[in-house]
C-alpha cells in the first residue's frame, strides 16, 4: 500500500462515515434530552426514499433534500409525540418507526415506480455533484504530500459531505455554549430541575427531537442522492444502528462521535481491501470479524470493561410531573 | 388534567388493546387507499389466501408457528420489565442445530426432533446468556447489547454459512436432511391431508406446548412469581433477598432457547438445511406478536395467528393485487408495534369520559380525589 493507496482508503472512509455522522449527531440532541433514539435507522431510511423519490420526479437534488428532511422530522415528530405526550416506551415507537420506514418506503416505492422496491436512476443536477475547491489540480500538481491531501482527502466531496463535517463544531457549540443546549443537557439529566424552574420538559425534547429529525434526514438524502444514485430497499442496512453504536462509543459527545464515525468509516473501508490477506501471526482474517467489529467495540465499551459509557441520567424515563 | 382513574378491568385489559389494534388497521387501510387499491377488497383477498382453503391455513399456521416462539420470548422478558430485542440473532445462531440434524438423519425423525430441539434450544440460550450477564452485572442496556449481538449473530453465521459448514460446490448454504430424518408435515397425518403442500409441521405441537409451558412457568412456578415481581418492583425483589442477577439471566436463557426453537420449525423441519437470513424478520415479528398479545400465552398465541395470516394473505394479496407489495405486511407491523406498545395509553382519556360520566360512583370518587390534591 503506497501513499496514494492511504489516502484513497481514507477517501472512502470519509464517504462512508458521512452518514454515520449525520445520524450519530442526530442522536445526540434527542438522547441528550432524555428520549432514547433507535429509531435513526427508520428515519434515515425514510428520508432516503423521499429523497430519491423527489428528486426524480422534481429532477433537483435540493428538493429531494428537503422532502428527506420533512419526512424525517415527521417521523421524529410521531417520536416525540409517543415518548412525551403518551409517556410511551421510547424503545418500542424507535423499534415501531424502524419497520414502518421499511415497509412504506418499499410498499410507495412499488406503488409509484414499479422497479421492484427502488426508486430510478438519478443522474445530473437529480443527485449532489462533486465540489472542486479552489487551487485543487494546482496543489495536486505541485506540492508534493499535502497537496494530494488537499486535492484527494479534502477536496472533491459532495456539499452534504462538508455539511456534515460542519454540523460537529456548530453542536459542539449549541451543546456546551448556549443557553438551548445547557437546558437540553439538563433535561436529559434531571428534567425535575428544568421544570421546578417553570421551563417546559416536554417542550424542550420536543425541539431537540427535531432538530434530530433535520439531521436525519440530511443523512438519508445522503445516502440516495450523493452517495449513491437511486434508493433501494433497505439501503441503509444497519447504518442507523452503528450510528447509535458510535454515539455511545463516543458517550454521546460531538467530536468524539465524528472520531468514531471515522474509525467506523475506516473499518469499512477496509473490509474490501483485507478480504484475502494474510496477516503475520493471525493470518487471514474474515471480512465478517471487521464488519462485526464497530458492535463488538460497543458491547466492550457498555460492559465497562475499557472506559464507561454512562448515558444521560433520564434516558428512556418519561418525564411525569409530581402531583 | 388530573391523575389517572381507574377503568374496568375489561376495558384496560381487552377494549383499549381493540382499540389500538383496530387503529392499526385502519391506518394500515388508508395506505392501501393511497395507493390506488380497494382496502375492503385487499381485506377480502387476504382472508381468503389465509383461512380460505386448506393449503392457505397450512401456511399460516406455519408462520404462526415461528411467531408463537419469537413472541413468546418477548413476552417472557417483558414480564420482567425488560425487552428482548435480540430474537431475530438468537433464532438465527440457533439454526446451527442443523448440523446436529444433519448428523442423526439416518435415525429417525424423532431422534433429529429431539436433538435438535435441545440444541437449538442451548444455542439460543447461550446467545442471550452474554447481553444478560452483562445487563445483570455490569448494567449494560440489554436492548443496546442485543440490538449489536443481532448484527455480531448475522456477520458470524455468514462466515459459519460461507467458509464453516458450507455444502461443498453452494454459496452460502449446508448439506439438505436426508428423507429418512425429515419432520412429518401435518398433511402426513391421516384426515389432515387437505394441508395440501404447505409446510406446517409436527413443531405446531411443540409451539403449542412452549405455551403451556410459558403460562405454567409465569403463573405457577415461585421462579416465574420472581419474574413477574421484578418487573413490578426491582427494588422490593431485592429487599426480599432474591438475587435480581439469577432471576435475569435465567429468564433471558429461556426466552433465548424459545427463540431458538424457531430453527426447529424454519430450518430442520421446512427448508430441512440452512440458508443465510433463514429468519427472515419472524425474531421482529415477535416484538408486534407480544404486544398484541399482551403478552399472555394466549393472547400470544392469537396474535401469531393473525400475524400468520397476515404473512400468508399478504402473499396471495401481492399476486392479485400487484400494486400492494408484501411489505404492506410489514406496515401493518410496525402499526401494532406503534399503537399497542408505544402509544397504548391513546384512548384512555376519551375512555376514561365515556366511563366516567356513566357511573355516577367514579364522578364522586373522582371529585373527591380532585378536592383531596388540590
Amino acid at each position: 500500500m503506497d501513499f496514494s493507496d492511504i489516502i484513497l482508503v481514507l477517501d472512502s472512509s470519509v464517504r462512508l462515515a458521512v452518514p454515520l455522522l449525520f445520524a450519530a449527531l442526530a442522536g445526540l440532541y434527542s438522547e441528550r434530552s432524555g428520549v432514547v433514539d433507535i429509531g435513526l435507522e427508520g428515519k434515515l431510511l425514510g428520508a432516503a426514499f423521499a429523497a430519491a423519490a423527489a428528486a426524480a420526479v422534481t429532477g433537483s437534488a435540493w428538493i429531494g433534500l428537503g422532502a428527506g428532511i420533512v419526512v424525517s422530522i415527521s417521523m421524529a415528530m410521531i417520536h416525540a409525540f409517543a415518548s412525551v405526550n403518551m409517556r410511551g416506551n421510547q424503545i418500542i415507537s424507535g423499534v415501531a418507526l424502524n419497520f414502518l420506514a421499511l415497509g412504506v418506503t418499499v410498499v410507495l416505492a412499488e406503488a409509484w415506480f414499479r422497479r421492484g422496491g427502488n426508486t430510478p436512476n438519478l443522474s445530473g443536477d437529480q443527485r449532489f455533484g462533486s465540489i472542486d475547491l479552489p487551487f485543487a489540480a494546482e496543489a495536486q500538481a505541485n506540492i508534493p504530500f499535502v497537496g494530494e491531501i488537499y486535492a484527494q482527502l479534502i477536496s472533491g466531496h459532495n456539499i452534504l459531505v462538508y455539511l456534515a463535517f460542519l454540523a460537529v463544531p456548530i453542536t459542539a457549540y449549541v451543546m456546551f455554549h448556549t443557553r438551548f443546549g445547557l437546558r437540553v443537557r439538563a433535561v436529559g439529566e434531571n428534567p425535575t430541575a428544568l421544570d421546578t424552574a417553570g421551563m417546559s420538559v416536554g417542550w424542550l425534547r420536543y425541539q431537540a427531537i427535531f432538530v434530530t429529525g433535520i439531521l436525519c434526514g440530511a443523512g438519508g438524502a445522503y445516502l440516495s442522492t450523493a452517495q449513491g444514485a437511486s434508493f433501494t430497499d433497505n439501503m441503509t442496512a444497519g447504518r442507523g444502528f452503528i450510528a447509535l453504536a458510535a454515539l455511545i462509543f463516543a458517550k454521546w459527545r460531538p467530536w468524539q462521535a465524528m472520531f468514531t464515525c471515522l474509525l467506523f468509516g475506516f473499518l469499512s473501508a477496509m473490509q474490501i481491501r483485507l478480504q484475502g490477506v494474510e496477516f503475520p501471526l493471525i493470518g487471514e482474517v474474515p471480512v465478517q470479524a471487521i464488519q462485526a467489529l464497530p458492535y463488538i467495540l460497543t458491547v466492550i465499551l457498555l460492559a465497562g470493561f475499557v472506559g464507561r459509557a454512562i448515558p444521560p441520567k433520564s434516558i428512556g424515563q418519561p418525564y411525569v410531573k409530581e402531583r | 388534567m388530573s391523575a389517572r382513574q381507574p377503568l374496568p378491568h375489561w376495558v384496560t385489559a381487552f377494549l383499549m388493546p381493540a382499540l389500538n389494534v383496530a387503529l392499526a388497521f385502519v391506518i394500515g387501510g388508508l395506505v392501501v387507499l393511497a395507493i390506488g387499491e380497494n382496502p375492503l377488497e385487499a381485506v377480502s383477498v387476504l382472508i381468503y389466501g389465509a383461512f380460505g382453503y386448506g393449503e392457505g391455513w397450512g401456511y399460516t399456521l406455519h408462520f404462526a408457528t415461528n411467531f408463537m416462539f419469537t413472541g413468546l420470548a418477548v413476552a417472557l422478558v417483558f414480564h420482567m420489565g425488560m425487552f428482548n430485542i435480540g430474537v431475530e440473532g438468537q433464532a438465527y445462531v440457533a439454526g446451527l442445530a442443523i448440523m446436529v440434524a444433519l448428523a442423526f438423519d439416518q435415525t429417525h425423525w424423532t431422534v433429529v426432533f429431539v436433538t435438535s430441539i435441545i440444541t437449538a434450544g442451548v444455542l439460543g440460550a447461550m446467545w442471550a446468556l452474554i447481553p444478560a450477564y452483562l445487563q445483570a452485572k455490569r448494567g449494560s442496556h440489554i436492548v443496546i447489547t442485543t440490538i449489536m449481538f443481532n448484527f455480531i449473530a448475522s456477520s458470524l453465521m455468514s462466515y459459519m454459512l460461507g467458509q464453516v459448514i458450507t455444502r461443498p460446490g453452494a454459496n452460502a448454504e449446508t448439506e439438505t436432511i436426508d428423507p429418512v430424518g425429515r419432520l412429518p408435515l401435518l398433511r402426513d397425518i391421516p384426515g389432515l391431508e387437505f394441508f395440501g403442500f404447505s409446510p406446517v409441521n409436527v413443531s405446531i405441537f411443540l409451539a403449542i406446548a412452549a405455551g403451556f409451558f410459558v403460562y405454567w412457568l409465569l403463573w405457577h412456578t415461585k421462579f416465574g412469581y420472581k419474574i413477574r415481581a421484578l418487573g413490578h418492583n426491582p427494588n422490593a425483589v431485592r429487599y426480599a433477598g432474591v438475587s435480581a442477577v439469577t432471576v435475569i439471566i435465567i429468564t433471558m436463557m429461556i426466552s433465548g432457547a424459545l427463540a431458538g426453537l424457531v430453527a426447529v420449525n424454519e430450518a430442520v423441519g421446512v427448508q430441512k438445511r440452512l440458508v443465510v437470513g433463514y429468519v427472515n424478520g419472524a425474531g421482529f415479528v415477535g416484538i408486534a406478536v407480544a404486544f398484541m398479545g399482551r403478552s399472555h400465552p394466549i393472547g400470544v398465541a392469537l396474535s401469531a395467528l393473525l400475524f400468520g395470516a397476515l404473512y400468508q394473505g399478504g402473499q396471495e394479496l401481492a399476486f392479485e393485487m400487484p400494486s400492494v407489495s408484501r411489505d404492506m405486511v410489514v406496515v401493518i407491523q410496525a402499526l401494532v408495534i406503534l399503537f399497542t406498545g408505544a402509544m397504548s395509553e391513546l384512548f384512555r382519556p376519551a375512555l376514561e369520559r365515556v366511563f366516567s360520566a356513566r357511573s355516577p360512583g367514579a364522578e364522586t370518587a373522582k371529585a373527591a380525589s380532585e378536592s383531596g390534591s388540590g
